[in-house]
């Protein structure tokens, strides 16, 4: 407890002489949000700053081991860790599909030399990552996926289609699901391989969303080298991975909702844009249903600090599903309302209005595998029916 | 502090359950219902329940309790909602137990917690005169007659209201209906009280207590005289998280009996739990079912912390309103999901979703509490 203490007060120091000032205001965009990679233009020497100390520290990836770069911090320091940083109101100094999927997935799974290869500059945001998992025929059904993986010795040569592939137009690496064996049930013949965006062969084409940005890609895979020393586990064992890396990125998806939405809560934004009547909002029909979300969104936000507690005390939980559907569900709710509060100002086409913000949240619940399948998950694996 | 339980209150949520699947259950209420029983629960339940501590665990160990975790006590009366166990344990080892620890003199404390704590006295809070909560419209009368009190009105809706020993009753000594001031608590002998049990539709009574200028003495008084709603809201508040533990624990029994039949009931040669319409109800019902877990659970938390009153008064009325949904939909989908047995008195559901529209009633409904909610969080 003392040490823990002794941990929050260093760490408040720390954060007080290294967060730069710039950096310890909400992001107004997701425009604004650092995503490293071989390619990124900083916004500000702020920015840069930000992250060349966090990652120094290892605070990008808190509770991965120094050994590879991260911070070495046990759940508990993590913790004061992110509390500190919402003390102060300090942007996330890195975003990143290496740090929240295939690092963890590397850190269970991978060989100790793909370890050493890739983490540490993912912790630096050197690297920048997308999944390649995503088929035109391959969606929910993911183990359908058709990209096939030849064996030709050391390596393989990989052919085939990915698509809504995230960033795939700026990343530097791809995790990508690949077939190794047709043979077997669909299941059982998948494996995870790592490979350079730059390797020939590859080409992406971006593809727009209703928001009017193109934030992912088609991606074509013709004859691309990928090096045997790049598959993650075994060949032919990819699935068991690929759910491993699934459920990390669904707590993501859902955390991630109510963490946007947390800043600012609905009714905070309604009182400063509405005002108030006798100490109510003035609508009274729009003031319940912004009490109907903020209650559920205190008891999500409840729920996501309980399954820690219980991870923390008792090892993994089965909860990434529910998580994953609430949180993305409550974040489409918050966005309609939002609608309600801000009237036809909300409706006003441009960059970063709340109209793109709406209509990028209709993918919450597709990205990462719809609600449906969530519910699916939830059913047969936690309620035992079939 | 955690959200998870100790070993201790892990142990007692066991030995609570253990003792009350083998002591009260549906069978117990069909029982008492049957037989028309005018006090609706069985002394002999009471008094296994105070030797076994229950009654105690919120009163301090010098004044003759448990002073045992609120996290503790929450276990216990979720698995009484579980289980339908009707006794006077919430009006009195919770309710006026917290009344009396916030409001009352030394003396007061000295006299009544003991009592209260070994089970030997029954305490009920008369607050509502109609039927929706709401204390600010307290009407019945209190008259200073130079050392005595004079209470002309009428309480209804009183949860065990027509056997209680001593009644707290809520009653305006000052200003009129619709104040929050001017609002006095005082303790009354059930006795001297004209009392009619009216049934209500889970088979229980309330009390409707009727006050024909009864006196009473003197230092029978409550807390501040005018500020009563100072010490009632924090235990009504208590109250209502309490009261969402045991629509929690109702609510989880309806869920598990429903998943099971999903799994047993066949219709087109397969399980009904094999079609996906209902796999995803009941999947969006689990999910439902955490969440309100969690407000619970952070509910008796926040007790135990001693959080400020309006922290706790904000997270009571989120987790009442939510509870109540919950268990409104938890009930509901349990007969829908059983088909025509559902409907009938054969099974238990009924008996469940009687129970949880009658606690939902009790101390203000999912949208008074939501209101509230919104009001307490500044909009
Ligand atoms: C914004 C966004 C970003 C994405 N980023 C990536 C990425 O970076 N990499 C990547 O690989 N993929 C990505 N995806 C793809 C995403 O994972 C898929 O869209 C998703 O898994 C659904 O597959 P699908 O689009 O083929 O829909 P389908 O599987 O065709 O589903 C269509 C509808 O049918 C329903 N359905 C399907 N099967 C069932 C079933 N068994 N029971 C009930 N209902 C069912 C679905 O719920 C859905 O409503 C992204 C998607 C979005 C929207």
């Amino acid at each position: 407890m003392q040490e823990l203490a002794e941990f929050r007060r260093e760490t408040r120091l720390w954060l007080e002489d290294n967060c730069p000032q710039s950096m310890r205001t909400p992001f107004v965009s997701d425009k604004e949000r650092c995503w490293g990679g071989r390619r990124w233009q900083f916004h500000s020497d702020d920015q840069q700053l930000w992250l060349e100390r966090m990652a120094q520290k290892g605070w990008t990836a808190p509770t991965w081991s120094r050994e590879y770069g991260g911070g070495g911090l046990n759940k508990d320091q993590a913790k004061v860790l992110k509390q500190e940083m919402a003390a102060i109101g300090a942007r996330s100094p890195l975003d990143s599909f290496g740090i929240w999927m295939i690092g963890p997935a590397l850190l269970k799974f991978g060989s100790e030399a793909l370890k050493q290869q890739h983490l540490p500059p993912i912790v630096r945001g050197e690297i920048r990552w997308c999944q390649g998992y995503s088929e035109p025929g391959a969606g929910s059904d993911l183990a359908g996926l058709q990209t096939r993986a030849e064996d030709r010795g050391d390596h393989f040569i990989v052919n085939g289609q990915k698509v809504w592939t995230s960033y795939a137009d700026r990343a530097d690496w791809m995790f990508c699901l690949v077939r190794t064996d047709s043979e077997v049930s669909k299941h059982s013949g998948i494996s995870l391989v790592l490979f350079d965006m730059e390797t020939e062969g590859v080409s992406t084409r971006p593809i727009k969303l209703i928001s009017g940005n193109s934030p992912f890609c088609e991606t074509f895979l013709d004859n691309v080298r990928v090096e045997k020393s790049q598959v993650v586990g075994d060949i032919n064992k990819g699935w068991t991975i690929a759910k491993y890396l699934l459920t990390h990125e669904r707590e993501m998806i859902g955390g991630m909702g109510l963490a946007r939405g947390g800043d600012r809560s609905l009714s905070r934004v309604a009182v400063e844009e509405l005002g108030l009547e006798g100490g109510q909002l003035p609508d009274p029909v729009l003031r319940s249903e912004i009490t109907d979300w903020e209650i559920d969104a205190l008891a999500f936000a409840l729920t996501c600090e309980r399954v820690n507690d219980e991870i923390k005390a008792q090892g993994v939980g089965n909860t990434s599903a529910m998580l994953k559907y609430y949180g993305t569900e409550l974040n489409k709710r918050r966005y309609e309302t939002l609608l309600g509060v801000q009237g036809r100002e909300a409706l006003v086409w441009q960059d970063h209005s709340t109209a793109q913000h709406w209509l990028r949240s209709k993918g919450n619940s597709i990205e990462g595998g719809t609600s449906e399948i969530q519910l699916n998950i939830i059913a047969k694996r936690i309620l035992g029916l079939s | 502090m955690a959200l998870i339980l100790n070993e201790e209150e892990s142990m007692l949520r066991e030995s609570a359950a253990a003792f009350l699947d083998e002591h009260a259950g549906p069978d117990l209420m069909r029982q008492l219902r049957d037989q028309e029983d005018e006090l609706g629960y069985r002394p002999q339940l009471w008094q296994a329940m105070a030797e076994l501590g229950w009654t105690g665990v919120l009163v301090p160990d010098d004044l003759g309790g448990l002073g045992f975790s609120h996290v503790g006590m929450g276990q216990i009366v979720e698995q009484i909602g579980r289980t339908l166990a009707a006794s006077p344990l919430v009006s009195s080892a919770i309710t006026a137990t917290v009344l009396v620890l916030g409001g009352g003199s030394k003396d007061q404390k000295a006299q009544l917690l003991p009592r209260l704590a070994a089970g030997e006295l029954t305490m009920a809070l008369a607050v509502d005169e109609g039927p929706r909560h709401d204390p600010r419209a307290t009407a019945l009368k209190a008259e200073q007659d130079g050392d005595q009190v004079v209470l002309s009105g009428t309480k209804r809706f009183v949860e065990d209201g027509h056997f209680a020993d001593q009644v707290i009753v809520l009653a305006r000594s000052s200003g009129e209906a619709g104040q929050s001031d001017g609002l006095s608590l005082y303790l009354v002998d059930g006795d001297v009280l004209q009392r009619t049990a009216v049934p209500a539709v889970d088979s229980r009574r309330w009390g409707e207590l009727q006050f024909d200028g009864v006196r009473i003495p003197g230092g029978q008084q409550l807390g501040q005289p005018g500020r009563a709603l100072e010490v009632l809201e924090p235990a009504l508040d208590v109250t209502r998280i309490y009261q969402c533990a045991e629509l929690l624990g109702l609510s989880r029994e309806c869920f598990d009996v429903t998943l099971r039949y999903l799994k047993e009931r066949q219709q087109f040669g397969v399980p009904i739990g094999s079609f996906q319409a209902l796999q995803h109800r009941a999947a969006i019902l689990w999910t439902e079912l955490e969440l309100a877990q969690s407000l619970v659970l952070s509910g008796l938390k926040s007790l135990d912390q001693g959080d400020s009153p309006e922290q706790v008064s904000r997270l009571a009325s989120a987790a009442k309103t939510k509870l109540s949904r919950v268990a409104q939909l938890a009930t509901n989908e349990a007969i829908q999901m059983h088909g025509g047995i559902g409907m009938t008195d054969v099974l238990d559901m009924g008996l469940y979703l009687k129970r949880a529209r009658v606690l939902e009633a009790q101390y203000g409904d999912q949208r008074y509490h939501a209101s509230r909610f919104a009001r307490l969080s500044g909009y």
